[in-house]
């Protein structure tokens, strides 16, 4: 099992509160797994965090087993929707193009090969026709699905997305997904911060319960069991989805 | 008047009308990117920030029995006020609980303050050769040197050549700064860098649109711009264009007529190019709007 991420006692702070609490694991290569818990968990805060995104309190995150520095090329992130200003002047095949500024850099021009290539990564979210729409032209799921692209011009070997499935209908998920599967199958680490407990096991292979400490982390079936999931929620816990 | 935008009315006016035009092509493309950034009023501050810096390296400059209107003499205490200015406002951001607006109102009138006391007291010492300073408030071309023209102009050139090569890390920062430090892109850096393009249009533009009013074309294209176009790359060519013929028709302007003073007529087209725009942009402009309504 080649280890794609690794978090090492991380902790973070938010001034007094800790968000995140001494959380170690271990990420692997050629499969999707999913960072489930309740709300301000640190779900996304970890993600953040490993990325140097927001700032380590202890602890640290390794990527192939090297630094983040290091390994920068391999490693694909999707933020949040919320994250951004989306009446931002800017169409939707050039922030696809953002996705590959480590192969543009600052000062070459991109060229018709790079423009087909950010059009392949649209081809693969089903967003051909929506190339040179302003991306505030949207709808929700279409824009989640721009920063999937932009995550797959990356590239990379390990794709890490920040609730990819949050404010998508069906069928967008159901995209969404098939994209990832794919992604897995040719053997890179795909991680989603995960809201819908029901669907962990039909999509998911392995699972992160992380509620500011780790739960349990690893493959669904050993995991993802009703003690793990109550030790996590609390007693918050949906009473469907604690059956 | 017509010969002066025909550029015939003396090789100095012409040099001063050009020097106008690229500071203002300079100022509206920075202006665009700041604007995406939502940081449009720091620069306010940081032209308010100058005018102490104005007054005491003309101080400097006089004591070491120079001449006072030395501009890159003038220009380096404009530079050096006004980072300090920018710094105390990101001391007061950081260290406080103040909110940005807030921190700006501070910086912005304490340091205006301290320039209006330096430059009535040289003006009341009748040191040197003070008859320009009153320039740097509200802008005149008024007794350029050619070497001043050259400064700006040359200045202005450089500005537009950097935020060529920035162009792509600074819309990824603006847009998205989490992302941008994914890839390997430090969002602290680009707008370390965005300021420095910020503070060189202040600094050239002071002399020419004033402390008071530069930040008018660092804004006011942008805004103009953006009712165009959904998209980045023209949006800056927009604003630039807006700058640079309101810096043209200003600078051309108080040429003809003596004593308008440029940059309030720089100022005053500037928000004739946004009013157009307000009305006539195809999409978000009044028209547009009122012809959807119906």
């Amino acid at each position: 099992m080649t280890v794609a991420l690794a978090f090492d006692h991380l902790s973070v702070l938010y001034g007094a509160v800790t968000a995140v609490d001494q959380v170690t694991a271990e990420i692997p290569m050629g499969a999707m797994t999913a960072i489930v818990g309740p709300n301000g968990a640190g779900k996304s805060t970890l993600l953040k965090a490993a990325l140097g995104v927001v700032p380590k309190a202890s602890g640290e995150a390794r990527f192939f087993g090297t630094s983040l520095d290091e390994a920068r090329a391999k490693v694909a992130y999707m933020p949040q929707r919320a994250s951004v200003d989306w009446d931002f002047p800017i169409r939707v095949i050039d922030v696809v193009l953002m996705g590959m500024q480590r192969a543009l850099g600052l000062l070459r021009p991109v060229r018709a090969a790079d423009r087909a290539f950010a059009m392949d990564c649209l081809a693969r979210v089903e967003l051909t026709d929506f190339a040179k729409r302003q991306i505030g032209a949207l709808s929700g799921g279409q824009q989640q699905r721009v920063f999937l692209a932009r995550a797959l011009a990356q590239r990379a070997q390990l794709y890490l997305l920040d609730e990819p499935f949050a404010g998508v209908d069906a069928k967008t998920e159901a995209a969404i997904v098939r994209v990832l599967q794919g992604l897995r199958d040719e053997g890179a680490a795909v991680v989603a911060v995960h809201h819908d407990l029901a669907s962990v096991p039909v999509w998911f292979d392995r699972v992160l319960l992380l509620n500011r400490r780790l739960i349990a982390a690893g493959p669904v079936a050993a995991v993802f069991t009703p003690d793990a999931l109550r030790e996590t929620y609390g007693g918050a816990l949906p009473p469907l989805q604690a059956a | 008047m017509i010969q002066a935008f025909l550029l015939q009315s003396g090789y100095n006016a012409t040099l001063v009308t050009l020097g106008a035009m690229a500071l203002g092509l300079a100022t509206g493309a920075v202006g665009a990117f700041l604007f995406l950034r939502k940081r449009s009023l720091v620069p306010d501050a940081m032209a308010h920030a100058t005018l102490p810096g104005v007054g005491l390296a003309f101080l400097v400059m006089v004591a070491f029995g120079g001449e006072g209107r030395f501009l890159p003499g003038l220009l380096l205490g404009a530079g050096v006020s006004s980072l300090l200015g920018l710094w105390v406002l990101q001391g007061l951001v950081r260290g406080t609980r103040l909110p940005e607006d807030a921190a700006i109102g501070i910086v912005l009138s304490t340091f205006y303050g301290a320039g209006i006391v330096l430059l009535t007291y040289i003006q009341g010492l009748g040191a040197g050769r003070q008859a320009g300073l009153e320039g740097f408030l509200l802008g005149s071309t008024a007794g350029m040197l050619r070497e001043d023209v050259y400064l700006i102009a040359g200045g202005g050139v450089l500005v537009l050549a950097a935020l060529f090569c920035l162009r792509r890390v600074l819309v990824m920062v603006a847009f998205d700064p989490g992302y941008a430090r994914v890839l390997g892109v430090r969002p602290a850096w680009v707008d370390a860098a965005l300021m420095a393009l910020v503070l060189a249009v202040v600094l050239l533009g002071i002399r020419v649109v004033g402390a008071i009013l530069v930040v008018a074309l660092l804004i006011t294209p942008a805004v103009a711009a953006r009712m165009w176009t959904d998209r980045v790359g023209v949006m800056v060519l927009i604003s630039a264009g807006i700058g640079g013929a309101a810096g043209f028709g200003g600078a051309a302007m108080s040429a003809a007529v003596p004593g308008l003073p440029t940059g309030a007529v720089i100022v005053a087209l500037v928000f004739a190019g946004f009013v157009i725009s307000a009305i006539f942009a195809p999409k978000r402009g009044l028209l547009g709007y009122l012809r959807r309504a119906a």
